[in-house]
């Protein structure tokens, strides 16, 4: 067939590239004009060059928010990633109680994130809070606000509540996908529960936990919501995330020149993690097609 | 090896059947003798494959007993039985190499592990799949993998039965021929039973000693694939195996001849007074045509198919079509207007089950199938 070459065709894309200016191109060059200037008021700016960008690589602040947003982003999927394995491990495959459970499942979910802070804020609190108070009369010293740990604890329960059910759905859906015969071949071939696990239904879920992985690396490592509404980054700023820490320096401070440093570097790791495991993924995927 | 014996066997997928349309599998009364090669044979939705999962355990049924020489196993799960079963389409442990795949039955079992090697060499080297043995099962085309399935099913030798459901709907037509024929001598090399379930006819007769063809739930007829095509029990067999199948006509029977709308017919035996729809069948291999002097019963010849082997002629008797296959290079004489049956392959059947001759006038030859 003839193929119509007409450049005017090129137009249809304006629309398209509009929006993108908007929504991301000028607010990305706004964030690089900010990091390489200075300003002391009056919307006057000097060249800082990569200033900022040194001044935030060796900041003892930023390495700080960096090691705990790390420790958190491991701490979360060693919990969600299992737990939610086993949690679809031992929901039911048919019958009236699917539907019950992946409605319970799905709640957590529907949950904006500011409400879920504010539930565990009240929960956890020693005078009025179900388990605050709870573990108070109980004798167990527990306050959020004022014990590092405590905070700590409560921040990775909260985001365990809210978050594993993704990680059960995904494996579910996953482990529904498995064909009958293969449960009917290991029970004729005499594997044990754990070979079951082991070399059917692990290897069936990988390319949905790779997904699951994916998304709760993402969304913890951006994680900003919950922990400003439950802690404010305390106490101390031993809950101060990268993204807290960020909106600090920025709004809080108003020093927009590391900020905006900051943030692109934020969005270049952000981008770096992403790379590898969408590299990661599709080698899965070569090899599963071969 | 075991003896399998079905008795009053029946299994209903739904928890209170009433009619018999709820039963997927009606009452069976059947021993399968120790150490012979069966074939499952029917349409599809027939009950072969519920009643191949009854005797693995892997579904219980409803009501009755079965046994393995003659030890009940009814309520035995699957690992007790000490079964092997190769499902329709391939099931390999992907993460595992070709090698993993075959030794894991025996593992499982805690063989040694000299055992385990050479007994995988061996199945390798039966399922051509010795250069292979080190590469993850994962990245195999479709009937390699069924290679591997069909070779975990017979990797373990001290089996009770092997059981197959299908096994080579995804295998190539050239492989198919060769996996059966090997499947044919590892039967004969170690003597398991083995049942077979498929419906291909060809599949079913050729591979097995004995066919068991099943219809609507019930097991219509045990026989060598000879007394299939010979003497069908249910008007079904006559109809599923062969090609073309069974002709049947509606038929008064009287004595040693059939009456087919006004014109009679020589059966090769007496019959004593039958009751219910009677019809008389005949294969196609088992007519000629014939002129009007030379007698049978007149038809209006359609068309003449060539089918490459031999052709097969269909004419058609008062609105009923009558197939005939006609030897190699014989061809249609041209005052061919009524066809002729051969007495002895003329079975009578009321209801659609056979009716056995009081007394057998003719015997059977077979010129050509």
């Amino acid at each position: 067939m003839e193929k119509t070459q007409n450049n005017r065709a090129w137009l249809l894309l304006l629309p398209m590239l509009a929006v993108v200016l908007f929504s991301a191109i000028i607010p990305l060059m706004t964030v690089v004009n900010y990091s390489v200037q200075d300003t002391f008021g009056q919307n006057v700016f000097f060249w800082a060059g990569l200033d900022w960008f040194r001044e935030i690589l060796s900041s003892d602040r930023v390495h700080g928010a960096l090691g705990r947003q790390i420790m958190f982003s491991g701490i979360i999927l060693a919990i969600e990633v299992p737990l939610g394995i086993i949690v679809a491990l031992s929901m039911p495959k048919r019958g009236a109680w699917v539907s019950v459970c992946l409605v319970l499942m799905s709640l957590p979910l529907l949950i904006p994130w500011n409400v879920v802070g504010t539930i565990w804020q009240i929960l956890g609190r020693p005078d009025i809070g179900l388990v605050g108070y709870t573990l108070d009369s109980l004798g167990i010293d527990y306050n959020y606000t004022q014990d590092a740990l405590d905070a700590w604890i409560t921040v990775v329960l909260m985001d365990v509540w809210h978050w594993t059910s993704l990680v059960a759905l995904l494996a579910y859906a996953g482990l529904r996908s498995i064909p009958n015969a293969y449960y009917q071949a290991a029970k004729i071939d005499q594997a044990s529960r754990w070979k079951v696990f082991r070399y059917i239904e692990l290897p069936k879920m990988r390319g949905v936990l790779t997904i699951a992985i994916l998304l709760r690396f993402m969304d913890s490592f951006k994680i900003y919501t919950e922990p400003f509404v439950l802690t404010g980054g305390g106490p101390g700023s031993s809950t101060t995330f990268l993204s807290v820490d960020l909106v600090k320096m920025a709004i809080g401070q108003f020093d927009l020149g590391p900020a905006a440093a900051f943030s692109i570097m934020y969005f270049l790791v952000i981008l770096l993690i992403s790379w590898v495991f969408y590299t990661v993924m599709t080698n899965i995927d070569k090899q599963e097609g071969m | 090896m075991a003896k399998i014996t079905l008795d009053n066997l029946a299994h209903s997928y739904l928890p209170k059947p009433a009619g018999p349309e709820d039963w997927a599998l009606k009452e069976l009364d059947n021993v399968w003798v120790d150490g012979e090669a069966y074939a499952l044979l029917g349409a599809s939705g027939c009950g072969k494959s519920t009643l191949l999962n009854i005797i693995s355990g892997l579904v219980q049924p409803s009501q009755g007993r079965i046994l393995f020489n003659d030890r009940d196993v009814t309520h035995a799960p699957t690992a007790e039985r000490n079964i092997a079963q190769v499902f329709q389409f391939p099931v390999v442990y992907d993460t595992m190499t070709v090698r993993e795949n075959l030794a894991f039955p025996l593992r499982n079992r805690g063989a040694p592990e000299d055992y385990v090697r050479a007994r995988v060499q061996t199945i390798a080297r039966m399922i051509d799949m010795e250069d292979r043995l080190e590469r993850k099962a994962r990245g195999l085309t479709a009937d390699a993998k069924q290679k591997i399935s069909l070779g975990r099913g017979m990797v373990r030798e001290d089996v009770n039965a092997i059981l197959f459901d299908e096994p080579l709907t995804v295998i190539d037509p050239h492989m198919k021929w060769e996996l059966r024929t090997q499947l044919r001598a590892l039967h004969h090399e170690f003597g398991h039973t083995m049942i077979y379930v498929t419906h291909d006819q060809t599949e079913a007769l050729t591979f097995a000693d004995k066919v068991v063809v099943m219809h609507d739930g019930r097991v219509v007829q045990i026989g060598t694939p000879q007394e299939l095509f010979e003497r069908p029990e249910h008007t079904f067999v006559g109809y599923f195996i062969g090609s073309p199948g069974m002709n049947l006509l509606d038929a008064q029977i009287d004595g040693d001849t059939a009456r087919v709308g006004g014109h009679r017919i020589a059966l090769g035996g007496q019959y004593d007074a039958v009751a219910g729809r009677t019809q008389i069948g005949v294969r196609p291999e088992y007519i000629r045509p014939a002129n009007a002097d030379s007698g049978g019963l007149p038809v209006t010849i359609r068309r003449v198919e060539d089918v490459g082997r031999h052709q097969i002629l269909r004419a058609e008797f008062e609105g009923t079509g009558i197939d005939a296959i006609l030897p190699e290079g014989a061809g249609v004489p041209a005052d061919a207007t009524h066809l002729a049956f051969d007495p002895a392959g003329i079975n009578v059947y009321a209801d659609d089950w056979r009716v056995a001759p009081r007394k057998v006038t003719a015997a059977p030859h077979r010129e050509a199938v």
